[in-house]
């Protein structure tokens, strides 16, 4: 089979349009992914151990099991149960809650570099946990971490073309349709590819770099 | 629930199929880790370019999309797959991919002195690796090794998108027969987990039988 450039840019209009929604779902499933990741590692942290036990054995499962199949249980379960959700919400969810499961861990990663006495002066200082939280310890812990959760974004950004299996129409999705009525599969499927390389090589460019900023400043 | 049964045993044959990808997934991405890693810390520029394309390759796009690359376009220039052998492929190529890292850093953090050690008393590079390099880097591989077998236990799921009856292509099956959704959905979340408990748990049997005797610092 030729490759053909004709056809590559008719389909390129079709496949912008799944860019986009590839690139909408990869920023909303990190910021889920950062928000509940915190929420996670601060609730491990938690003096009572049923909650600090039970976030453990929660997100060692949601670890365990492939994304694909939650993607599932979100999208065929929760109707069932009442919750209607559009496809791409339930796909940014599904990222969202599967990547915190990683992040969980670079959280408590930058949580646990910072030194006792931090905690102690803020007890001393007669802190509550929320304002110990959110003035002593987010402030510190957060920022040596960034670069490794900017390699979280690029994780989730590969991990969109799976939303295809949940009827989102993103890029992957966007290719498939194309070679089902055009019945050529070469292009769309190599221009996938193609895309994701144009877009994740130049973020891990970007990552160096931002790697070597914060490493300085620390 | 009568019925249950009948499609537990369907889901369980997903189950052979989900475990059979997996090892052999993980024996290519084993192979292919070796390979890669060394090659990325060859003397020689040609290897290592080779190995450095490989891994940037299969590290900067998705699963998914070398999955379908490898069992759509394949065929069309000639190479027909089987959707097992493709599905085999692209999980082994991909883990293997980031294995490579492991093993090109772990080797990297064998202290250097090891390495002289080894000048001093003219081993050859094959003994150097094979008695005194490898044994201390591959303690250090083992864990990631561990999580990227779990990661590559996930990635089977994929394989259902190209007509693969494996574990999660069950449910559907299922699902469209039956009408039930939350019973086979929850039973393959189950079995998942366990699988993935099996190999955790199995990686730490090994690094501490591995690691006796072995002067290693723990972190």
């Amino acid at each position: 089979m030729e490759w053909d450039w004709n056809f590559v840019w008719d389909i390129m209009p079709q496949l912008i349009d799944g860019v986009i929604i590839t690139i909408k779902a990869a920023l909303m499933g990190s910021i889920v992914a950062m928000i509940i990741g915190l929420v996670w590692a601060i609730l491990k942290r938690s003096q009572n151990k049923i909650v600090s036990k039970l976030t453990g054995y929660f997100v060692e499962f949601i670890r365990g099991t492939p994304l694909l199949v939650q993607l599932y249980f979100l999208f065929y379960i929760l109707p069932d149960l009442g919750l209607l959700l559009s496809p791409l919400v339930a796909g940014v969810i599904g990222l969202g809650i599967h990547y915190s499961a990683y992040t969980a861990e670079v959280y408590r990663s930058g949580i646990d570099n910072i030194s006792k006495g931090q905690w102690e002066a803020a007890k001393a200082c007669n802190f509550s946990p929320r304002q110990t939280w959110s003035h002593i310890i987010i402030p510190q812990a957060v920022p040596p971490i960034i670069p490794v959760l900017a390699n979280y974004f690029i994780a989730i950004f590969k991990e969109t073309p799976l939303l295809s299996a949940i009827t989102v129409l993103e890029l992957m999705n966007q290719a498939r349709s194309v070679a089902n009525y055009s019945y050529r599969y070469l292009e769309p499927m190599t221009m996938v590819g193609a895309f994701f390389l144009i877009i994740s090589v130049p973020s891990v460019i970007l990552l160096r770099r931002l790697e070597r900023r914060y490493s300085r400043r620390a | 629930m009568a019925e249950w049964s009948g499609y537990l045993f369907l889901i369980l044959k997903g189950a052979v199929t989900t475990v059979e990808l997996t090892v052999l997934g993980c024996m290519l991405a084993f192979v292919m880790a070796f390979l890669g890693g060394l090659g990325r810390l060859s003397r020689h520029f040609i290897l290592r370019a080779i190995a450095t394309t490989y891994i940037e390759f299969f590290r900067g796009t998705s699963i998914f999309v070398q999955l379908f690359w490898a069992f759509f376009v394949l065929p069309l220039i000639g190479i027909p797959l089987s959707p097992f052998l493709a599905g085999t492929l692209a999980l082994g190529l991909n883990i293997g991919a980031y294995g490579a890292e492991v093993v090109r850093g772990s080797i990297l953090s064998v202290p250097r002195e090891q390495n002289e050690a080894c000048t001093a008393l003219n081993f050859s590079s094959w003994q150097k690796m094979r008695y005194i390099i490898m044994p201390q880097a591959f303690i250090l591989m083992l864990p990631t090794f561990g999580n990227n077998a779990i990661e590559l236990l996930k990635g089977t799921a994929v394989v259902s998108l190209i007509s693969i009856a494996d574990m999660t292509f069950q449910p559907q099956v299922v699902r469209s027969q039956t009408g039930n959704t939350t019973m086979p959905f929850l039973t393959i979340l189950v079995l998942y987990f366990l699988i993935s408990l099996v190999i955790s748990t199995s990686v730490r049997g090994l690094e501490r039988r591995l690691s006796q005797g072995l002067d290693v610092t723990k972190a």
